[in-house]
């Protein structure tokens, strides 16, 4: 018998799902975890109905809604917008139709699916897991392939439980060394997408390595991990290791006693073989990332908080020359102006990339016996119910009241401006979401991307800042 | 879904790189639970001003654009977010083809799904393309998704690539749920063996 070929986490996990392999190349590849929300399945089960189909594994389907509802007090009485309203019973009746466990808006459990899915323990290592959201890539953090679909994809998924695909190549980012004082999983994210660009990872899935990704805490995995999209990529992984074992075995809804040890058989063959073949590379040093600060429209379009706003005309190509020209314009900058003068009207700790209990401790860590600037307008979004929980049973929900913040309820929030949390054309927004994009907070709105320490130090400081300039005042 | 055969008619030209899908269809609008009525807020923050009149300068609100089946455009079209409401804007608008270097996956994938056809055409050749575009009414360009080919419109013919399965599906107008569920046996037998070996993965 020949020795096998090495492989990496991402092959070892497609091999195992690999249902049926078309004579073209194409699989079918069975999928363990199906996340679904509100906006993009009405239209999914909708077909499912009219072609008289099933869904094939409730068990193996998770419902929750998370993006268009409010996340303050009004939720209780129900949901204003009407649209809104009837995109969630929409999903209310969907899933009572389909036999689909739900956790509805006032449940505890409730919040963004890619916080909610590894917090229950749902999202465990070498599964397959989708949803109708590009920031499916979260969920890699757990030692899981996961990616986002569109809403075809959707109905594919609940009817037959498979998707077909054809493989993605393998790229992995090695981060080494220790992080410095101020940086954390967002930044390692930024830098590198400022290093291979919004394209630089199409067509793969990315494996991060390296002392740096290994010291990282679940949350910091899972920010890594999710704006892997950002970077093209189709999907981000870590490999499984003690810590998410760990992790897991607190989790309510992980496997326990045998069944977690059987598991955790399986898991610890999952890392890259010595000598799996990379399709890319790329090393970074981590105590070169300093904190990073997004000045222009796409995330590629970063910093760090030191810089100062580019100038077009130092661009030689003429596209890319009028990008840039467009990006200065849109965001209201000069060229020349040191980001740290940049005076920021909203600062949004929340959303899928950065809205869990270690983010928030690393918001409330800053805070702490500090006052917000008295123009900003400061939110802090818990990503689930449970997180809200945690946050107050350890107080930092009345040290950030106390500093000046909103403290809310949980769901997308501020990320994509389709709930009532949105910029006004003009604002800019120190944001610890993923994506900067034209409009994305709401129309006209300016969104600066950073972390969630770095979006506190803002709203104290009143304008981008460095948070390496606010030593915590005493522990949480 | 639709056939897509043939398709010969007016292209807008979009010369951007990283077009993402908040552009084409901003979160605002997604709130819609029918497939259908996106178009008229199709790159919405670009085609509408603030109180609500159209921008005469976006490509979409100029003749002979506003009945443009072609859009060119340039690298990374459709990044961000997986939205199928993205392919759905671009069809209810009249989009049936995007031309461009290349495409985000998930957005290129959701296209297949849903007859709206994307080219993915080497830098100078979009450019060529593109200058062709901002020639208006005068200048049709056509696809030929049976010989792959994109069609000038001074007549040269241009080769593409692609996937042959998703070709097929396209060609026939196929739902390819019906296909898989051709393959039922095989996913039973995957989940009997997978149940045996990760009891913990069912409930």
């Amino acid at each position: 018998m020949s020795a096998e070929r090495p492989r990496t986490l991402f092959d070892k996990i497609w091999d195992a799902h690999v249902v049926e392999t078309l004579p073209d190349g194409t699989a079918l590849l069975y999928i363990d975890l199906h996340l679904t929300h509100e906006v993009t399945t009405p239209q999914a089960f909708d077909g499912l109905r009219a072609a008289g189909r099933k869904v094939r594994r409730p068990d193996a389907t998770l419902a929750v809604v998370d993006h268009n509802i409010a996340t303050d007090d009004s939720r209780r009485t129900g949901i204003v917008d009407p649209e809104s309203r009837l995109q969630v019973e929409t999903l209310e009746k969907n899933v009572v139709e389909f036999g689909v466990p739900y956790i509805p808006l006032l449940d505890d459990r409730q919040g963004i699916v890619h916080v909610i899915g590894p917090e229950l323990g749902r999202s465990l290592p070498g599964m397959t897991i989708v949803c109708g959201d590009s920031h499916t890539s979260t969920h890699g953090a757990m030692g899981a392939l996961a990616f986002g679909i569109g809403t075809s994809e959707v109905e594919h998924v609940l009817a037959t439980q498979t998707l077909l695909q054809k493989p993605a190549k393998n790229m992995r980012v090695s981060v080494d060394g220790n992080l410095a004082f101020g940086c954390s999983g967002k930044d390692i994210v930024l830098a590198i997408i400022g290093k291979i660009g919004t394209a630089g990872g199409t067509g793969h899935v990315i494996e991060y390595a390296g002392d740096a990704i290994r010291a990282l805490d679940m949350a910091g995995r899972m920010t890594v991990c999710n704006m892997t999209i950002e970077g093209g990529a189709r999907a981000g992984m870590v490999a499984p290791d003690q810590t998410t074992f760990d992790y897991i075995a607190k989790t309510p809804n992980g496997p326990k006693g045998e069944a977690f040890k059987r598991a955790l058989e399986w898991w610890k063959t999952l890392p890259s073989d010595a000598g799996a073949h990379f399709d890319k590379e790329l090393r970074l040093a981590a105590h070169e990332i300093a904190p990073q600060v997004t000045w222009g429209t796409n995330p590629e379009a970063v910093l760090p908080i030191t810089g100062i706003v580019p100038n077009p005309s130092d661009e030689a190509d003429e596209a890319k020359r009028a990008q840039l020209q467009r990006m200065v314009d849109y965001m209201g900058l000069t060229p020349g102006q040191r980001l740290t003068d940049l005076k920021v009207d909203v600062v949004f700790v929340g959303s899928c990339t950065n809205s869990r209990i270690e983010d928030i401790r690393a918001a409330a860590a800053i805070a702490k016996g500090r006052r917000v600037a008295d123009h900003v307008r400061a939110l802090v979004v818990p990503g689930s119910g449970l997180v809200k929980k945690q946050a107050e049973a350890e107080g930092l929900d009345r040290i950030l009241r106390e500093a000046g913040f909103e403290w809310r309820e949980a769901g997308c929030s501020m990320c994509l401006g389709m709930n009532p949390d949105k910029l006004t054309p003009g604002q800019r927004s120190a944001s610890t979401s993923n994506r900067n994009f034209e409009g994305r907070q709401g129309p006209g709105g300016r969104t600066h991307l950073l972390s969630p320490a770095m979006a506190a130090a803002a709203a104290l400081a009143g304008h981008l800042a460095d948070v390496r300039d606010y030593q915590p005042k005493g522990s949480l | 879904m639709q056939a897509f055969t043939k398709l010969t008619g007016i292209a807008a030209p979009l010369p951007k790189a990283n077009v993402d899908t908040d552009q084409i269809i901003p979160a605002r609008f997604l709130k819609s639970i029918s497939r259908l009525g996106f178009g008229k807020n199709l790159f919405a923050n670009f085609r509408f001003k603030e109180d609500g009149s159209e921008n005469p300068d976006f490509v979409l609100n100029q003749e002979p654009y506003r009945k443009a089946e072609f859009l060119i455009a340039f690298e990374n079209f459709g990044c961000g977010s997986s939205r199928e409401h993205a392919p759905w804007a671009l069809l209810d608008f009249g989009i049936r083809c995007v031309i461009a270097p290349d495409f985000a996956d998930i957005f290129h994938n959701n296209c297949f799904k849903n007859g709206v056809l994307p080219v993915r055409l080497p830098r100078e050749i979009c450019e060529k393309l593109m200058e062709d575009a901002k020639m208006g009414g005068n200048a049709r360009i056509s696809v030929d998704l049976e010989r792959q080919v994109v069609v000038r419109p001074n007549g040269e013919e241009i080769p593409f690539q692609i996937d042959p399965l998703r070709r097929h599906l396209m060609l026939n107008g196929l739902d390819d749920i019906g296909q898989t569920m051709q393959h039922a046996p095989a996913i039973d037998g995957f989940e009997a063996r997978q149940r045996a070996a990760q009891p913990w993965l069912y409930a």
